[in-house]
């Protein structure tokens, strides 16, 4: 079997969901009812037989490290390989590009013998099978190969993408940094995969020149000398940049062909386990179209919206296309509509905390 | 390997013949119960919970699913350096080998596992029973009263007390008799199956057990009667919480049921007693427009399209458009199609109910759908 370690590139992630990413990185942001956006990427890896992984973050990285612990539930607490954690080695080199991060790691690269290195971020929601990307490297005779997704979503915003443009041959001969995508352009999705021994000398080379200052930077400028091939994915993803997308994708989440395809046709998405009871719900109870995860209780009523794990609804509370998350309290009688509640929100009796059109969010731990 | 101060010794060998086909591939403690746990996660939890990390798991019948699940005992934060848990089937030895004969020869058999951890006591507990207990308080009461053996007791209803092994005590909780399934009995103490002795009084008691050739080597039967008779100290400890023997399929039926209250007296969720399980990693559960769920209890991996009252759906469970699902126990990856009626009925993991099908009837008894075939149970 190829060797293979991955990457989880969170260097330069930017904290662009306003609250949710106040005290957390980006990748640890809750999604789906119990997971957290790193879980996709993560088990994706595990689920290839990546059983060396190396997380590169930046800051704000408490509540990943709470999550990911020694890895154990992504099957990474191995004796041979398992999970990395790299935050910073001190505190200048946080301001510096991630071509850094990669080079202050070079050993983890150097050590574990690995044929290929397989990198992503931790802010795509997909289920990728990494084995067929490293098949089609290798059939392609690539020295780089990208995973692109054509745009089809009118809610991406600011100028966070990479576009790439390829040639007949899906070779990419320009690949166009931090620029707004327009429906139909190829965005980048972060994500690729070449020989170890390619990544080190393209890093060590990058450092040295000191022309680049990030990895995308460095296959950008790499594109007339080397063979970098382009790997469309026709699957479903995110691109979650703003908290108008957070929600969107998040409501994307109650179709069933969505969630099918996410959780069920292909390896199974790992996280954190908590022990929490089956979701109870009451005889006052009334749910429909909504994702319960474990350790509710619902007394109230709850339409198109999402509750991650362990929430109180009270009696007569309504709840509407909301996405509520962990351990939130809601009052008897209380009206909660198009909000994102953080965790540990608690709403009292009959109090009504709605927005009409820009889902609104309402930071960790407030009590309203 | 250091020395404890108590191990713990948990019988999971149960047929479980009264579960009927629920039981054929899976012994009792492995039974799921509660939505998303097995019946041996309550003991197992407990014993993690009570600060017990030292776990002998005896086994006999069809021991693979166990032994699977139990793993290393992670799942209870028993994957221990020292201790942890441990699976001991009977086994072969140099002198030939022997199924366990009884509660007490299944101890005696892994007297040696015992042995290099030397405790001071030893808890005897069985997998089968639903319940809650700190472990460590029975402990320091059998310490404080200088007990040999102590014994936990539950006051059961009187019309039910010849079911059970049933304790005489003085004033100072000190059993003087024990009666089993008494005809007339004369307390209604009830034995919960849970002892803690003294193992050196233990290893005695149990070394004797085996040479004598009329013992049928069972705790209730022939131990604790000998230790009485012997006028040691043996001590009742009242428990007043929560406890049922799911041995018939109506009482986990029954035990079902109860979960559903609006304050059951067994709480799943209490943040400082977990109840601890091997997680199946599935997605929340999807209830669609069209779905009505209520007092109900429905696990991850659940996509209900039907309407759920008073059940309990286990995770991966499918109920279709249409579907009425009523007093019910929905057990792991059950699919259930369209416009099928469930009533008072227990659907063994993965079967698959077709559409239109009608199972289980409202005439009050309980009917058990395993492999393919339907058995009611009057109540």
């Amino acid at each position: 079997m190829k060797k293979v370690v991955g990457v989880i590139n969170l260097v330069d992630e930017k904290n662009t969901l306003s609250e949710l990413t106040n005290h957390r990185s980006f990748a640890s942001v809750p999604f789906a009812g119990r997971y957290r956006l790193i879980d996709f990427s993560l088990s994706n890896m595990t689920n290839a037989g990546v059983n060396t992984v190396a997380v590169f973050t930046r800051e704000k990285y408490r509540s990943l490290f709470d999550h990911l612990g020694s890895g154990r539930e992504w099957d990474l607490d191995r004796h041979q390989g398992g999970l990395f954690f790299q935050p910073p080695a001190d505190d200048e080199r946080k301001s510096k590009g991630d071509i850094h991060s990669f080079y202050e790691n070079i050993s983890f690269f150097k050590r574990s013998l690995s044929h290929y290195v397989v990198v992503t971020n931790g802010q795509l929601v997909w289920n990728v099978d990494f084995d067929q990307v490293i098949n089609e490297h290798e059939a392609q005779n690539a020295d780089i190969t990208v995973v692109y997704k054509p745009c089809d979503d009118p809610y991406t915003s600011g100028e966070n993408y990479n576009v790439l443009y390829t040639n007949d041959d899906e070779r990419v001969d320009r690949l166009n940094l931090g620029v707004q995508p327009l429906p139909g352009d190829n965005v980048y999705l972060n994500t690729f995969i070449m020989k170890s021994s390619l990544l080190i000398s393209m890093v060590e080379e990058s450092v040295v020149s000191g022309k680049f200052h990030s990895i995308n930077e460095t296959i950008a400028g790499s594109l007339d000398r080397y063979h970098v091939h382009a790997s469309h994915f026709g699957g479903y993803v995110t691109f979650i940049d703003n908290i108008e997308s957070y929600y969107r994708y998040s409501m994307e989440m109650l179709d069933p062909n969505v969630t099918q395809e996410l959780f069920y046709n292909k390896g199974p998405i790992y996280t954190k386990v908590k022990h929490e009871s089956p979701a109870k719900y009451l005889e006052s109870s009334s749910v429909s179209n909504s994702l319960i995860a474990n350790g509710c209780t619902i007394s109230g009523t709850v339409e198109n919206s999402i509750l991650f794990r362990g929430i109180r609804v009270g009696k007569g509370a309504v709840i509407r296309n909301s996405i509520i998350m962990q351990k939130c309290e809601i009052g008897e009688g209380a009206v909660i509509e198009n909000v994102i509640l953080d965790k540990d929100v608690s709403v009292s009796q009959n109090e009504k905390v709605t927005s009409e059109d820009e889902p609104r969010v309402i930071a960790k731990s407030t009590v309203i | 390997m250091s020395n404890k101060r108590c191990v713990a010794m948990l019988l999971a060998g149960g047929q479980g013949t009264r579960l009927g086909k629920l039981t054929t591939r899976l012994a009792k403690p492995a039974v799921p119960f509660g939505g998303k746990y097995r019946i041996i996660d309550f003991t197992l939890s407990n014993c993690s919970n009570s600060g017990i990390d030292t776990v002998g798991v005896l086994t006999q019948y069809q021991p693979y699913i166990l032994n699977s699940y139990i793993g290393i005992g992670s799942s209870w934060d028993l994957d221990r350096k020292n201790g942890g848990v441990s699976v001991l089937p009977p086994y072969m030895g140099q002198k030939g080998g022997e199924w366990y004969r009884g509660t007490a020869n299944a101890i005696y058999q892994n007297m040696y596992y015992i042995r290099q951890y030397d405790p001071e006591y030893v808890l005897v507990i069985s997998g089968d029973h639903i319940y809650k207990m700190d472990y460590s308080e029975m402990l320091d009461y059998h310490e404080q009263r200088g007990a040999d053996a102590t014994i936990a007791v539950l006051e059961v209803p009187w019309h039910e007390a010849s079911r059970f092994g049933i304790m005489n005590t003085d004033d100072e909780d000190r059993i003087v008799e024990f009666q089993e399934k008494p005809a007339e009995p004369k307390t209604n103490l009830a034995s919960m199956g849970i002892y803690i002795f003294n193992w050196k009084a233990l290893e005695k008691y149990l070394t004797e057990d085996e040479q004598n050739p009329d013992s049928s080597n069972d705790f209730g039967k022939d131990i604790i009667p000998a230790m009485i008779e012997d006028e040691k100290n043996v001590f009742a400890y009242s428990f007043s919480g929560y406890w049922k023997d799911v041995g018939t399929l109506q009482s986990l039926w029954e035990a079902h049921m109860d979960l559903l209250d609006d304050d059951p007296s067994l709480i799943l969720n209490d943040p400082a007693w977990k109840i601890y399980s091997v997680n199946p990693n599935q997605p929340p559960q999807y209830i669609a427009p069209q779905a009505k769920v209520t007092r109900s209890l429905v696990n991850e991996g659940c996509v209900v399209y039907g309407d759920v009252y008073r059940s309990v759906l286990f995770y991966g469970v499918h109920v279709g458009l249409g579907s009425t699902i009523k007093n019910s126990i929905i057990m792991p990856n059950v699919k259930i199609g369209a416009n099928v009626t469930i009533e008072n009925a227990i659907v063994e993991s993965g079967t698959v109910v077709e559409d239109g099908m009608s199972l289980g009837s409202a005439d009050g008894s309980i009917s058990l759908i395993a492999d393919g075939e339907i058995v009611s149970v009057p109540k």
